[in-house]
């Protein structure tokens, strides 16, 4: 407190502001109360009010106090008062103004300190705020730093851990080379001691063989009452250089034979396979040939298509038969159009397939009526077919002459550009005759075409027939099993059978034989064949099953078959695969 | 299905004459001769010791008997039998004795491998073969007689060579391409040979009676190779079972796979058919207890059973091979054709109460066989496509393409069957236990 007294050390303080002084302490002191150390502020107010003891103006000072006033207002740039001297008294009015700025002053003054004041508390907020977050991201900043200096850590060690890995495998390396080493060093030497054992083993035995031969092994040595005779009879032959000959010839002999019997059987099963290529194609000819008419909406022009295809095909077949079949074209060009009209029916069965329920209701109805009638239409088709097939012959003809003519023409533009020479124009002689040849070829080829017409028209007739029952069946058997047996019907097995008989073969081929032989497998969902009939296909059955035994064998007779035919009598029924076991008797096995 | 009486044997020696009319049985030293249809003794030979090995002549007029320890063989005529012959090997021993096809040499094989000594009946002439190899099968005869491959180890090597048996002239002599060779085994038509590298790698060749390589076939390396090989009797096919338990089909023209037939753990072919044999033991009704029992006795005492058709899929019992001892049971080691080359008969040594029959038309899987013992022996009858089996106990089991069946061996006692062979015209059944032999005849379809 004694330091706010220093500037209020005032010699004489006037009784005025003695009392303005003490007011405004006492309207100061609350502020002071709450912000003292604002107090510190250069505001030079006359806190002089609480000294009643030495007053700042007296009746004697006033004079000076106020000059000192003045003095001191006019420091704060106001217009001082004017002291009459000679009244001795102060004017009221400029005191009273003078005041009034004073207050003004004072008050702006004020304000301004507790603007002050607010800016400072609001500094002082902030850099305490800032000191905080200075503070925070110091530790920020220590824990990174920390945290740096961790992964730094773990890096090092990771280093270091690949570093001893690299050296691990490194070594593991050298460990595998030198282990390879050692295997293919132990490889060799495992090698060479079987070999230098074995040299050592042979020599053993040679010397072995020396040695019994020297001592002239007196047990080696036969003992025979009398000799025996070649099993043929024959006596033996000195071995002579001509016997050497012989055998070779005979060796040669025999593996040619092999060949031979190789080549056979190769051009057989050959020329079996393209019988049933043929056969199939035929067969595809007359299936897919009646269907123009039958599928007459859509791929009608398709089917028109294709028999003009087949018809030239087939003229080419009859032709390539007699020819023989060994050409490579032909065989590219039989198997290409095999395979063209495999396709074919392939698709047309599937349609078949979905149209045989719509059919088979029909055909229910009136299967008779339809069949004879069918069969009328049929002919008229066939007759029409021939037709056609008769024209596109005359066609090809046609474009043979044309083909063959073709060249010729150009050949004579040729000539006729150069000239004629006699050696040319024998050609062309013998070029003419060649062509009339093949035409006479062309007539006869034709001629059995007709042929094959005919025989075609009985086939197609016998598939019809063919179709329509199994059609029939196809209905008949609309059961689920219908879908487990058309693959059985589609399976092309056949031609590549393995057995070498040619039964073996020929059994296999058709699709209906091979179902039954092997509907014994298939009767998995478990249908036993009843003991006997095994015992018959095994030929196990005894002629009556206890009383004739043949009395050398006597003893003793099976009585575990008949138990086995006792307990198996329960389990067994007598159904397919009894038909079927009869059926494998019968074929040819 | 009849049996016939029981005979002694020893040895497991008892052969059926190829012509098929006597029946040779060996019982200690002695040789018996029987016909084969009424079973009465022809001949009786005794021989100087123990018989280890005995064979007939293939034109059924001689039978040698060898007894390896002695290294003796005695033949004996069945026309006149008071002839007899009698080879010595002398001090040089002998291991294997076999007839050459004419029936008038025999084939010694000396102890180490030294040499294979040719005996002549006719000329009483020695020849001898050095360097045969000890092998699987060294030695084989073309089917017609005529010849004969020998495989021989020299300088480290494998040769073969090839002799005409009439004169023993050795016709060609070349090197095999084979690694350490295991065997080797001509094909029916007498024009092939198939020569096959031991069981560690993979690798069977071909060669022509000329020494021809015609082929070389090699299915994978850095395994175990091969373990048994057959012939189809038309020599269409060459089926090679190996140590993956695959059996590997070969074609006779391109000398290439075919086929590979898998043994699985699962079946799940649908096509195929698994008979499991099930085994039931007799229960003993009131009804029973009848004098009829006395007849059926001795099948009170063994087991009952019969097959019964498995659902598929079904799950062959399989064994895990040690693999750490040598010859590891695993892979296919036997191998047969049907006489009629439609079948196809394998084991599969780690599922060994199994067995698997083939269609070799479709070449798939037709049927599995599963017993409830190892299967021991399995024959095909040598006219019909039939086969049989054993198990090393009483009964016998027959599967032909109509089914299966088993039969109780009815004799007293029991009778064990630890082998079997067909009669050459397949209408009967050699059965043979540790010590006894047992006819079986199956009643032929045109006896009814």
């Amino acid at each position: 407190m004694g330091d706010w007294w220093t500037p209020a050390m005032m010699p004489d303080p006037s009784l005025d502001t003695k009392e303005l002084s003490s007011i405004s302490g006492i309207s100061m002191s609350s502020s002071r109360q709450n912000l003292h150390h604002s107090l510190h502020s250069t505001m030079a107010l006359p806190k002089t009010s609480y000294s009643m003891l030495s007053a700042f103006c007296t009746e004697e000072n006033i004079s000076q106090c106020i000059a000192y006033i003045n003095q001191e207002v006019c420091s704060l740039g106001l217009t001082g008062v004017s002291f009459e001297s000679k009244s001795g008294s102060l004017s009221a009015v400029p005191v009273v103004n003078l005041l009034y700025e004073v207050l003004q002053l004072q008050r702006r003054a004020q304000c301004a300190l507790h603007e002050l004041e607010t800016q400072q508390l609001k500094n002082g907020s902030d850099l305490e705020h800032l000191q905080h977050s200075n503070c925070r991201l110091k530790d920020q900043l220590e824990h990174t730093r920390r945290e740096n200096s961790g992964l730094h850590e773990g890096e090092r060690q990771l280093q270091l851990k690949i570093k001893t890995l690299q050296n691990c495998l490194k070594s593991e390396k050298e460990e595998v080379q030198k282990l390879q080493s050692i295997i293919s060093s132990r490889a060799t030497q495992y090698n060479h001691d079987t070999k230098r054992k074995e040299r050592e083993c042979t020599k053993l035995k040679e010397r072995l063989n020396q040695l019994l031969m020297d001592k002239r092994d007196k047990k080696l040595s036969i003992e025979i009452s009398n000799h025996v005779g070649r099993s043929d009879g024959k006596r033996g032959l000195w071995k002579t250089g001509k016997m050497e000959a012989r055998h070779e010839g005979e060796m040669y002999r025999a593996l040619l034979s092999d060949y031979e019997t190789r080549q056979r059987s190769l051009m057989m099963e050959n020329s079996e396979l393209k019988k049933v290529l043929q056969h199939m194609k035929k067969d595809m000819i007359t299936i897919l040939s009646p269907k123009k008419p039958c599928v007459k909406t859509e791929p009608a022009d398709d089917s028109l298509e294709q028999a003009v295809s087949e018809g030239e095909e087939e003229i080419g077949d009859s032709s390539r038969e007699t020819l023989e079949q060994s050409c490579e074209q032909a065989r590219e060009q039989l198997t290409n159009s095999i395979r063209l009209q495999w396709r074919k029916l392939k698709s047309h069965m599937e349609r078949l397939d979905s149209q045989a329920s719509l059919v088979a209701c029909q055909e229910r109805e009136g299967e008779e009526m339809m069949s004879r009638k069918e069969h009328e239409e049929e002919m008229q088709r066939m007759r029409m077919e021939l037709q056609q097939c008769k024209e596109f012959i005359h066609m090809q003809q046609q474009l043979l002459q044309q083909q063959l003519s073709s060249p010729c023409d150009e050949e004579t533009a040729a000539l006729l550009n150069d000239c004629y020479t006699l050696e040319e124009k024998e050609r062309l002689k013998e070029e003419w005759k060649l062509f009339n040849e093949q035409k006479k070829n062309f007539e006869r080829e034709r001629k059995n075409f007709t042929e094959a017409a005919i025989r075609l028209g009985h086939e197609r007739k016998t598939f019809e027939e063919d179709r329509a029952a199994w059609l029939k069946t196809q209905f008949l058997n609309m059961t689920p099993f219908v879908d487990r047996k058309r693959p059985a019907l589609s399976e092309p097995h056949s031609a590549l059978s393995v057995g070498t008989e040619p039964e073996a073969k020929l059994q296999s081929t058709p699709p209906l034989v091979t179902k039954s032989l092997f509907s014994t497998p298939k009767a998995a969902p478990v249908k036993m064949p009843s003991t006997a009939d095994l015992y018959r296909t095994l030929h196990l059955i005894p002629d009556s099953r206890y009383s004739h035994v043949p009395g050398a064998r006597g003893h003793g007779k099976c009585p575990s078959g008949e138990m086995l035919t006792k307990s198996r009598l329960r389990n067994c029924s007598t159904d397919c695969s009894v038909i079927s076991l009869v059926r494998d008797e019968n074929s040819p096995i | 299905m009849n049996f016939s009486e029981v005979f002694k044997q020893s040895n497991q020696l008892c052969k059926v004459s190829p012509d098929g009319k006597y029946l040779a049985t060996c019982v200690q030293y002695r040789l018996v001769v029987r016909d084969f249809n009424t079973l009465q003794i022809v001949h009786l030979y005794t021989c100087l010791d123990q018989v280890m090995h005995m064979e007939w002549s293939s034109d059924s007029l001689f039978i040698f008997c060898a007894m390896y320890k002695r290294g003796l063989v005695q033949v004996w005529s069945l026309e006149q039998p008071d002839w007899h012959c009698k080879i010595d090997e002398g001090s040089i021993g002998l291991v294997s004795s076999r007839w050459s096809p004419d029936g008038r040499h025999i084939l010694n094989t000396t102890e180490f491998n030294l040499r294979v000594t040719v005996w002549s009946l006719c000329t009483k002439s020695v020849s001898y073969i050095k360097y045969p190899k000890a092998c699987q099968k060294g030695v084989d005869f073309t089917a017609d007689g005529r010849y004969m491959a020998l495989a021989e180890r020299r300088e480290c090597k494998d040769y073969i060579s090839v002799f005409v048996c009439d004169d023993w002239h050795l016709l060609r002599h070349f090197e095999s391409e084979t690694q350490d060779l295991a065997g080797l085994e001509w094909s029916p038509n007498s024009c092939v040979l198939a020569v096959w590298d031991n069981c560690l790698e993979y690798k069977i060749l071909l060669y022509s009676l000329d020494g021809r390589l015609l082929s070389s076939y090699s299915a994978y390396e850095w395994s175990l190779g091969i373990k048994s090989v057959a012939w189809s009797p038309s020599s269409q096919f060459l089926a090679v079972g190996s140590y993956d338990e695959k059996v590997r089909i070969l074609n006779h023209i391109t000398w290439k796979k075919i086929t590979e037939f898998e043994h699985p753990a699962t079946i799940i072919n649908t096509k195929a058919v698994v008979f499991k044999e099930v085994e039931k033991r007799p229960v003993v009704g009131s009804e029973d207890l009848s004098i009829h029992q006395m007849t059926v006795d001795n099948s009170l005492f063994s087991t009952q059973s019969k097959y019964e058709i498995t659902q598929l899929p079904a799950q062959v019992p399989v064994i895990k091979p040690d693999p750490d001892r040598a010859n590891p049971k695993i892979g296919i080691s036997a191998l047969a054709f049907s006489a009629d080359n439609r079948f196809l008969a394998t084991k599969n040594d780690n599922m060994p109460q199994s067995l698997w029959v083939w269609d070799m038309q479709r070449l798939s899987l037709l049927a599995v066989l599963e017993q409830t013992a190892p299967v021991r022996c399995f024959v095909w009858d040598p006219r019909r496509p039939r086969l049989a089996l054993c198990t090393g106990n009483t009964k016998v089991y027959l599967w032909s393409p109509a089914g299966c069946v088993s039969v109780n061996v009815p004799v007293e006692g029991s009778f064990q069957v630890q082998s079997l062979f067909w009669h050459c015209s397949g209408s009967s059944l050699v059965l043979l236990s540790k010590e006894h032999i047992c006819l079986c005849y199956m009643e032929a379809e045109e006896e009814k």
